[in-house]
């Protein structure tokens, strides 16, 4: 029985293998957010041209997703027709918050690709991407009905992400 | 030797340069160092293993503006941190903090040490116990033996 003393150094190893191998199958550049079940931080900001802006007390009480973009950003274009066919399939708003942009740039990306937001917000200094948190675009948040931020999805949105992740918790959201 | 010493005085140089544009730079010089201490704790979250203050990214620049900001609007270096940590999580501090769940982190290595040297010292008692009982002495048999080889080694 004493013997066995000797085998934990061997056990202690191959726990450590296995916690290495988890740990680099995970991607180090998602970071953990500190805004999930926090109540959305308060902005208002103003639309692009002469449509109308977006700020957070607009939508209390429903459930939303806000994405944020930047036509200078390439994994937006990529996301881009997952987001149009989640404002056409989804019954949930999407606005959008263009991220450190110029208007007249966002103008051109929206009529290229097309808009899939109800209501898109400019953010040129990125301070209200400051307040969500958000260190790089695209990022897509969940808001539920209190108006706190239940998912953040850092990255483009792949329509296996929307199956997956998303519309099962708009569903769940909307149902509460 | 001229252009050695240029080059070590250049590299030295180097080594003090940070991202911080002379634009961001705040007039007040107790301000600007303060903010300089809050720029080297701060993670840049684009590239992770740099300080906003050595970061060009354009994150760390808004980061970097808006410390300048909350110390100008009187702001304690600890309010500014705190600020930053309800956005972004303890993971934009360079330094983490000593909490319950961290404890694993900063003691963990202190742990590890204290357990082998632990394992070590018994190790190293319980063998010196061994070493210093004198040897058995010889049996009658073994004793001739020896004389016998003694003696042919004399022959």
């Amino acid at each position: 029985m004493r013997r066995l003393i000797y085998l934990l150094p061997a056990v202690a190893f191959v726990g450590l293998v296995i916690y290495f191998f988890v740990s680099l199958s995970r991607d180090p550049s998602v970071l953990p957010s500190a805004m999930i079940n926090q109540p959305t931080p308060a902005f208002t900001l103003a639309g692009l041209g002469d449509k109308p802006g977006l700020s957070r007390d607009e939508f209390a009480g429903q459930v939303v997703l806000i994405n944020f973009f930047a036509s200078w950003c390439v994994p937006c274009r990529a996301e881009h027709p997952v987001l149009m066919r989640l404002s056409a399939e989804l019954k949930t708003p999407l606005y959008g918050i263009d991220y450190k942009d110029k208007p007249e740039d966002a103008a051109r990306f929206l009529a290229e690709l097309g808009n899939p937001y109800g209501r898109i917000g400019t953010d040129r200094d990125g301070r209200v991407g400051i307040d969500f948190g958000v260190y790089g675009v695209p990022e897509t948040y969940v808001i539920d009905k209190t108006g706190r931020i239940r998912l953040r999805h850092v990255g483009p949105l792949t329509a296996a992400d929307v199956a997956q992740e998303l519309a099962p918790l708009v569903k769940v959201l909307q149902g509460s | 030797m001229r252009s050695f010493l240029l080059a070590v005085v250049l590299g030295l140089a180097a080594g003090l340069a940070v991202a911080v544009e002379p634009g961001e730079r705040l007039v007040d010089p107790v301000l600007e160092s303060r903010a300089r201490a809050l720029g080297s704790e701060l993670r840049c979250l684009v590239c992770q293993n740099q300080s906003i203050d050595d970061s060009n990214a354009d994150l760390a620049h808004d980061l970097r503006v808006l410390i300048r900001e909350r110390l100008s609007a009187g702001d304690s270096d600890s309010q500014v941190l705190q600020f930053m940590v309800r956005r972004y999580g303890d993971f934009i501090l360079l330094n983490p903090p000593v909490r319950a769940d961290t404890y694993l982190l900063w003691f963990g290595p202190l742990a590890v040490l204290t357990l082998g040297a632990l394992g070590a010292a018994l190790y190293l008692r319980r063998n010196r116990g061994a070493r210093e009982q004198a040897p058995a002495p010889l049996s009658a048999d073994e004793r001739r033996r020896l004389e016998k080889l003694l003696a042919e080694d004399q022959g």
